[in-house]
């Protein structure tokens, strides 16, 4: 079983994407964790055929 | 009167609408109202209360439904204009600082390629998509959304394990890592101690009593409960967990905690941490320890796991947990509250936010041939009939879906608590109330003062008829929490409660005080 990326993420600082909840994104900012959060909305405005489609182009 | 508007492609989070609804639903004249996008499930919700019409029939998940019932058209009108104002300031940098969002996971990392952790919180259905769109580009992920298919899971945590990363969840609440809380966690110190664990508020149970105990933490890995609870997830994220602490110079101490796995399970999971190297506790809830196998110890309770650990951390052998009263004292408190109560109040109930911990208080409970209730018991005849009605010794998980649906979490929104406490107190058999309260990130700004209020009512209904209610509770949480530990605690003594220190406590001295009202009725 091969850590050796999971043992380097733990020796740096943390650098985060947030998709989802904002406050999960101020949290982290209060804890001077560098977060981006993402402008998350449901792709292909949750139509499901059409994700489906996306996900195989 | 009824209005309902639709904001075509205007996306906002879960918790926020819900949030926004509650707080219009409270306004003077409002009958009715909903916040929400419009998915199917919302749609559905709309139409059963009557209002779904027009343009928001049609609407897709992308779009924004107010929808207000009220009194009278100024009432709406006015409810409306507020709402239109909190999602207007949302909308201009309420949620965040930065000036530009990204909108596709390539565009964050355009502005952000240094980063190497994901954490997603978006409807469970659209989850497994972007958590394998992340580990694709080489990141570690956590995925807090739950409702992803045990199918997803596996292939998510195949995918993690093929490229080295970690992929804690789906349904994970709570992480810790480089000393950094994660979505709902604690702050607490740093050190030797390294956790793996399915469970969201029993992580955050032991992490607090760790830390109150003098110990640190170097990780705690959240699995998600499916990880060590479905044969075909196969503990395959425990497993790396374990390796990866394993392999951590920081972390003297592994300690592994969850609900019992299968028997196979559990023995591999226990290969694993035997073969680490290293000092390890294992805690399956409401398992009773069978002492030591090789390098790994077993602990009773999860307060127990973090003083193993904590012991072990520092080299030295574990001494049993000191409950913080003397055995006069359990026994002084249990005489004086089951003396005061009336001839009719019997019966224990358990109001929890923590799964985990009300799975905790169950166990002790069970263990002392208390036959108890619960909504989250499956077994013939433990099945509460209704999750909204305690009959007999029940305790509750609130935090379960049936009572989740539309609304926040517990954590998040203690009202859903406060209705039930007042239920209970009405109840002329209830004779005591166990709760737990979570501090921490994700959780309620002020939970106790919250509870208290209800507690101090709940307490004045019983002691005019004649009566008194016992209330017990406990705190995970630690100092450092934002929400400020020892003002939480005050809180909750100044309306009668007993606060423990921790779970465990809580529910032994409530199991102390249930014995003395058993013996008023023998």
């Amino acid at each position: 079983m091969d850590v050796k990326k999971i043992n380097e993420l733990f020796s740096k600082e943390l650098v985060v994407i947030n998709m989802g909840l904002d406050s999960f994104a101020d949290n982290l900012r209060k804890e001077e964790v560098k977060v981006l959060p993402m402008d998350w909305k449901p792709p292909a405005g949750g139509d499901k055929r059409l994700i489906s489609l996306l996900d195989k182009l | 009167m009824k209005k309902i508007l639709v904001r075509k492609n205007a996306y906002y989070d879960s918790v926020f609408l819900m949030l926004a609804t509650k707080a219009l639903k409270q306004r003077p004249g409002i009958k009715e109202a909903v916040v929400a996008m419009g998915t199917e499930v919302n749609l559905g919700l709309l139409k059963e209360i009557g209002l779904l019409s027009g343009e928001a029939e049609s609407a897709k998940p992308n779009d924004l439904l107010i929808a207000i019932e009220a009194e009278t058209g100024e009432a709406v009108e006015e409810a409306c204009r507020i709402a239109e104002e909190v999602l207007k300031k949302k909308s201009h940098g309420g949620g965040g600082q930065e000036d530009f969002r990204p909108v596709s996971l390539d565009g964050a990392l355009k502005i952000l390629p240094e980063a190497n952790l994901v954490v997603i919180s978006v409807p469970g259905r659209y989850a497994a998509r972007e958590a394998r769109q992340a580990l694709n580009k080489g990141l570690h992920v956590m995925l807090f959304s739950d409702h992803v298919s045990v199918e997803e899971e596996v292939e998510l945590k195949e995918m993690a394990l093929e490229r080295g990363l970690l992929m804690m969840g789906p349904d994970c609440g709570t992480a810790i890592l480089n000393g950094k809380p994660l979505c709902f966690a604690n702050v607490v110190r740093r050190g030797p101690i390294g956790l793996v664990a399915a469970s969201g508020s029993g992580l955050q149970e032991v992490c607090c009593c760790i830390d109150r105990m003098g110990g640190g933490i170097s990780q705690a890995i959240g699995t998600g409960g499916g990880d060590l609870q479905d044969q075909r997830v196969r503990g395959r994220m425990t497993l790396m967990g374990i390796e990866a602490l394993k392999q951590d110079p920081e972390t003297r101490v592994i300690v592994v905690l969850s609900k019992p796995p299968a028997e196979e399970l559990a023995a591999t999971v226990l290969s694993k941490l035997e073969d680490a190297g290293k000092l390890c506790v294992a805690h399956f809830l409401g398992r009773k320890p069978s002492g030591k196998r090789g390098s790994v110890r077993f602990s009773s309770n999860m307060e127990e796991a973090a003083a193993m650990a904590v012991a072990l951390s520092r080299g030295e052998e574990y001494r049993p947990l000191c409950f913080s009263l003397s055995e006069a004292e359990v026994s002084g408190v249990a005489e004086a509250e089951a003396k005061r109560m009336a001839s009719e109040q019997r019966y224990v109930r358990g109001l929890f936010a923590g799964g985990t911990l009300a799975i905790e208080a169950m166990a002790l409970f069970e263990e002392e041939g208390f036959r108890i209730l619960s909504n989250v018991r499956k077994e013939p005849g433990l099945a509460l009939q209704s999750p909204h009605r305690s009959e007999g010794h029940a305790i509750v998980d609130m935090g379960d879906d049936v009572f989740t649906l539309g609304r926040p979490h517990p954590m998040i929104d203690p009202s859903l608590r406060e209705e039930r406490i007042a239920t209970e107190a009405a109840d002329p058999e209830t004779a005591l109330l166990l709760l737990d309260v979570v501090l921490g990130y994700g959780a309620h700004e002020d939970p106790c003062g919250a509870l208290a209020e209800s507690v101090s009512i709940a307490k004045g209904q019983v002691a005019g008829r004649g009566g008194y209610l016992s209330v017990i509770a406990s705190i995970t949480g630690t100092e450092k929490d934002f929400q400020n530990m020892a003002e939480q605690k005050k809180k909750l003594e100044s309306a009668g409660c007993l606060v423990m220190p921790s779970n465990y406590q809580a529910a032994v001295l409530a199991l102390h005080v249930m014995r003395k009202v058993a013996l008023k009725w023998m």
